[in-house]
């Protein structure tokens, strides 16, 4: 097995586990429906089965996670990555930084404020060449990542002079949260391999 | 689900008649969710090996950790007798190991997340909990976790609504 990937990367690793996941011949009624699959899915990944282990926690995060992450109006898809690779940075999750960093390129086809926000580290933005609205955003998740939250009124005055909606600064401070959640299973379940 | 008596509209103070109820009504599906996630890691159905009266005690200590004084509260209120100890943040679970293993593990993946490494989880293995239960902890440190952010931007959102 190859080492664990440590620094930050836009290419997804593989997930290893370090429990040992549920086996989906094995499982039972409620971890099955808690991972919705049927049993002939064999698509379904490692760190879905090491969550089934909880079913009633991963129940409920699912739809949570899709309706933070795909719902509609408010925050734009690109600008809700973004809270997502900031709180994986505060927490170091690289494999988290790598699937929502891939899809903000994907869906801006533009790699640069990736690259930049990776060559900064978590210093809340400030060092990243990207555009005021960005930078904004990425202070304010940044900061809202960190333990305890070091983001206070001015963060959030900023976000409203960079022209964000209170329901665009809603879903922002979802996304954010949200990665607090996931990071700490992925980066504390498992590893990120090549 | 009324989502002005979830447990994180309360916390931040948002109501009904507050200028953001539109906003927060906006996302109803989340804040219920959210709600349901909590009871789903603090008092699920099946709790295994960590009861309902313990999660209460870590996620208080989560909260404090934090310096999150309205959700410490809500936890406080959900401890039962004798485990007071666990939410106090100098206690380090003394001659328990088991408690010490859980403890050390909490404090760590609250904090600072980032320093987690995979002889962490050996550490609670070698304590004697189970893999189910070391999901089950990280589900219930890790939501709350969220829980406390989501609050945290609340607040501020009623600051400069």
């Amino acid at each position: 097995m190859s080492e664990p990937i440590k620094e930050f990367t836009t290419v997804i690793p593989f997930w290893d586990p370090r429990v040992t996941p549920v086996e989906l011949e094995m499982a039972t009624d409620e971890q099955l429906e808690a991972m919705k699959v049927t049993v002939s899915d064999t698509k379904i990944g490692a760190y879905t089965l090491a969550l089934a282990l909880d079913p009633e926690t991963l129940q409920q995060r699912t739809p949570l996670f899709n309706g933070i992450m795909y719902g509609r109006g408010g925050l734009s898809r690109a600008e809700t990555e973004l809270g997502a690779v900031a709180a994986s940075v505060v927490n170091r999750c690289i494999y988290c930084a790598s699937v929502h960093s891939n899809r903000y390129n994907q869906l801006t086809k533009d790699e640069t404020v990736m690259d930049s926000i990776f060559a900064s580290g978590d210093g809340a933005g400030d060092d990243a060449n990207i555009d005021p609205r960005q930078k904004a955003l990425l202070n304010f998740a940044t900061k809202l990542s960190r333990c305890p939250s070091e983001a206070v009124k001015e963060d959030m005055e900023r976000l409203v002079e960079n022209g964000l909606g209170m329901d665009e600064v809603l879903d922002l401070v979802l996304s954010a949260s949200l990665f607090g959640w996931a990071n700490r299973l992925m980066h504390v379940l498992g590893d990120p391999i090549a | 689900m009324d989502i002005f008596e979830t447990i994180v509209a309360e916390a931040a103070g948002i109501s009904a008649e507050s200028s953001l109820a539109d906003v927060l009504s906006g996302r109803s599906d989340i804040l219920e969710l959210t709600e349901k996630s909590h009871d789903a890691a603090i008092r699920p159905k099946q709790p295994g090996g960590l009861t309902h009266s313990e999660r209460a005690a870590l996620a208080c200590r989560i909260a404090k950790l934090n310096n999150e004084t309205v959700l410490a509260s809500h936890y406080e209120s959900l401890i039962g007798n004798g485990l007071a100890a666990v939410a106090d943040t100098e206690f380090d679970g003394g001659a328990d190991n088991r408690l010490k293993a859980i403890l050390r593990h909490t404090d760590l993946v609250t904090v600072d997340p980032k320093e987690a490494v995979s002889g962490d989880i050996t550490a609670l293995r070698s304590a004697g909990i189970n893999d189910a239960d070391i999901v089950r902890l990280s589900e219930l440190i890790a939501f709350v976790s969220y829980q406390i952010r989501v609050v945290a931007g609340l607040r501020l959102m009623v600051e400069v609504a």
